[in-house]
């Protein structure tokens, strides 16, 4: 098992001729978090996106474990892995509101080239605390629900590096205190999470906090 | 690698400033030397009288169009295969200028068409492909307009611009085709009997000298666009067209 | 958590999944499928009242009349295609997928025909009627729409996808879009029209069809690209 799970180098984002940050530098131990703070519009949502290798970096780069080798050993790689490595979940939830929050969980799986059945889809809703709402279209969930819908997604992703984007947004206590239990279960066993949130996370074991701005700096 | 130093917009601008008035000096005296040929040296047509010599200006007007896309295809290859700012910059400065020759070539079609088959429009194969060239230009032009971040804009015209150069060939044959079907006997602008040499010689040389005028402009329009791209870097603020521009206004 | 990663999927399922997705999303929103379709209708049904219902006439212009008509179809059907996606998030998923993003496009592309293609080819014998075309000019004309249609999905594909998110699409798209459409227009009229003069139409839907295989074989790489540019 690799014992990082992201490392990014010099990274820079440049948004309408603007310099949002510059000069990111960080890694990602496998088992540990981290959380990224700042001002709204100082380039958070962007830094994820660029991590997932869904936005290019106007300079620097982010390196991901190679895949495995039969033998364990891995190497830095600056292929973006898919879903079976990495699971992102943005502001934009990825959730058809047309479908049921089950069905949502079974195509999502397919999509990443797992089978799951109707059981286990079941199941993760309902650890996440929406066994009466599994087969309501997602478009009559509140917010929160929603939200709920996403992180029930983690519970059935082979994903080892999480990046998640505001997941506690519009989440109630229980729900908070359900998803801070799900990243912590995560992260002992030997997952990582990177994250972007106004609120505290309180989460157990390694981590850093990081505070983006001009010049990201550790918190 | 030296090919690579002209990359960079800095180099470029100034190479640029200085090839472009060059080019369009010597585009002016071939299109004199040309429209001179075309017009006062070969003899008129011995079917269409003297209303045939705007072939001079029709012809080569269509072939720079046409090679004006594919020079934005060439382009375009290049800014998606080594990633160079310059390359959606270049393809940017060239549109324009193509998407008017495609225009004039319509427009001198038409004019011939008139004296010569009594109708302002005929839906001839190469007319009819130029309409459609006209509208990828058009089409490339307002994609690339219309999409505000630069690097997406730029990768977005180099698609299209690749897209419609793979399609002119098929598009240009389907309507040849449809042409030949439906027309039977038609009229086709750009044949003649027998081309002279001093008639081919003129063509030629206000081809070369329409080619020299397009590089010129596409020069000189790529340099203010890089201006514009680039306002905000530090060698931009140290020009001194700028920092002249800078001290008029602060002084009136 | 596992030591290594789920082996490489095959990507089969998941564009099947995706494919059955899309359906479904179709038929809860029907109202939405069957716009295009009475778009369609309504268009073939204009030119006989603006141009005259002599049969002669109708049956002149009624293989061009149809096909203009179901490629103004299309290119309205396009606008949905991958806005809905980029909206909720899904285009992303799908980019970061375990299937490669030009499978996925392709079981995308291949929804989109089965929803608004498929119904046009199906009612075209029946709008064929009101232009007093003979049973083998429609069947021809069946057969080009059939083949044709596609080709408009595929090139469609990379048009939408390059105007996702940007202002003025729906038009942009189409600007974009008809002049690259023209082969298959001429040789899809062509065809009817040889067809009913009697010469053979196998020339034209041999054109038809090496159309269609350029365009599936470019078309989706190209529309993932695309897709790309516009998540980044």
């Amino acid at each position: 098992m690799a014992s990082w799970l992201l490392k990014a180098m010099d990274l820079a984002c440049q948004k309408a001729q603007r310099t949002l940050f510059e000069g990111v530098s960080f890694a990602v131990p496998a088992g540990s978090w981290l959380h990224i703070e700042g001002g709204n519009g100082c380039g958070k949502t962007s830094l994820l996106r660029i991590l997932c290798g869904l936005s290019p970096a106007a300079q620097g780069q982010v390196l991901w474990p190679a895949a495995h080798t039969p033998d364990g050993a891995g190497g830095a790689s600056v292929q973006r892995p898919d879903r079976r490595a990495l699971h992102y979940i943005g502001h934009a939830l990825g959730l058809k509101p047309d479908l049921s929050a089950c069905e949502n969980l079974c195509l999502d799986a397919q999509l990443s080239g797992l089978p799951l059945s109707r059981a286990q889809a079941l199941q993760a809703l309902a650890a996440q605390g929406l066994q009466g709402r599994a087969h309501l279209p997602v478009r009559v969930l509140s917010q929160g629900q929603r939200q709920g819908v996403a992180l029930a997604r983690l519970r059935t992703s082979p994903a080892r590096l999480w990046v998640l984007d505001e997941p506690l947004v519009g989440l109630d206590a229980e729900a908070t205190a359900r998803a801070r239990s799900l990243f912590q279960s995560h992260l002992d066993a030997g997952g990582a999470l990177v994250m972007t949130s106004h609120q505290d996370v309180q989460l157990q074991g390694p981590g850093a906090r990081w505070q983006l701005g001009a010049k990201a700096v550790p918190a | 690698m030296k090919l690579f130093h002209y990359a960079a917009p800095h180099h470029f601008y100034r190479l640029a400033g200085r090839c472009a008035p060059w080019l369009a000096a010597l585009g002016s005296v071939l299109a004199l030397a040309g429209l001179w040929l075309g017009f006062m040296v070969a003899p008129s047509d011995a079917q269409q009288g003297q209303a045939y010599r705007i072939i001079y200006i029709h012809v080569p007007v269509s072939w720079m169009a046409m090679l004006i896309y594919l020079a934005m295809a060439f382009w375009s290859v290049l800014g998606l295969v080594f990633q160079t700012r310059m390359s959606g910059l270049m393809t940017r400065a060239l549109a324009p200028t193509g998407a008017l020759l495609a225009f004039l070539s319509l427009w001198t079609g038409a004019l011939w068409g008139k004296p010569m088959w009594g109708t302002y429009w005929v839906w001839d194969a190469r007319l009819t492909s130029m309409l459609i060239l006209l509208f990828l230009y058009l089409g490339y032009i307002a994609l690339t307009s219309a999409i505000e971040e630069p690097r997406r804009s730029d990768r977005a015209g180099a698609l299209v611009a690749l897209v419609g150069a793979v399609n002119v060939p098929i598009i240009y044959f389907s309507v040849k085709w449809w042409n030949t079907l439906h027309q039977g006997a038609s009229v086709s602008l750009t044949q003649s009997p027998r081309m002279a040499s001093v008639m081919l010689s003129g063509m030629l040389l206000m081809s070369l000298a329409l080619w020299l005028y397009a590089a010129a402009v596409a020069l000189w329009r790529v340099r203010s666009l890089i201006l514009a791209r680039e306002r905000h870097a530090a060698w931009v603020q140290q020009l001194p067209e700028v920092l002249a521009q800078r001290a008029r206004r602060a002084g009136t | 958590m596992r030591a290594t990663p789920p082996p490489v999927p095959s990507p089969w399922l998941a564009m099947a999944a995706l494919l059955r997705r899309d359906l479904r999303l179709a038929m809860r929103r029907k109202s939405e499928c069957l716009g295009a379709l009475f778009f369609f209708v309504l268009v073939a049904a204009l030119f006989p009242l603006a141009i005259g219902p002599e049969p002669a006439t109708l049956r002149l212009i009624g293989p061009g009349v149809l096909w203009v008509a179901a490629l103004l179809a299309s290119m309205l059907s396009l606008g949905r295609l991958f806005e809905g996606d980029h909206q909720d998030g899904s285009l992303e998923q799908m980019a970061l997928s375990a299937a490669p993003l030009t499978w996925l496009v392709i079981a995308k592309l291949g929804a989109h025909w089965l929803i608004s293609g498929l119904p046009l080819v199906l009612l075209s014998p029946l709008l064929g009627l009101q232009f007093a075309l003979a049973p083998e000019a429609l069947a021809m004309l069946a057969l080009t729409l059939l083949i044709g249609t596609p080709v408009l999905s595929l090139l469609g594909g990379i048009g939408a996808a390059l105007t996702l998110g940007v202002r003025g699409g729906g038009v942009l798209q189409s600007l974009l879009l008809l002049p690259l459409c023209v082969p298959v227009l001429v040789f899809g009229t062509g065809a009817v029209d040889a067809q009913m003069r009697g010469l053979g139409a196998q020339a034209h839907v041999s054109v038809l069809l090496a159309l269609l295989l350029a365009s599936a074989a470019l078309g989706p790489w190209a529309c993932a690209a695309a897709l790309r540019l516009a998540l980044e």
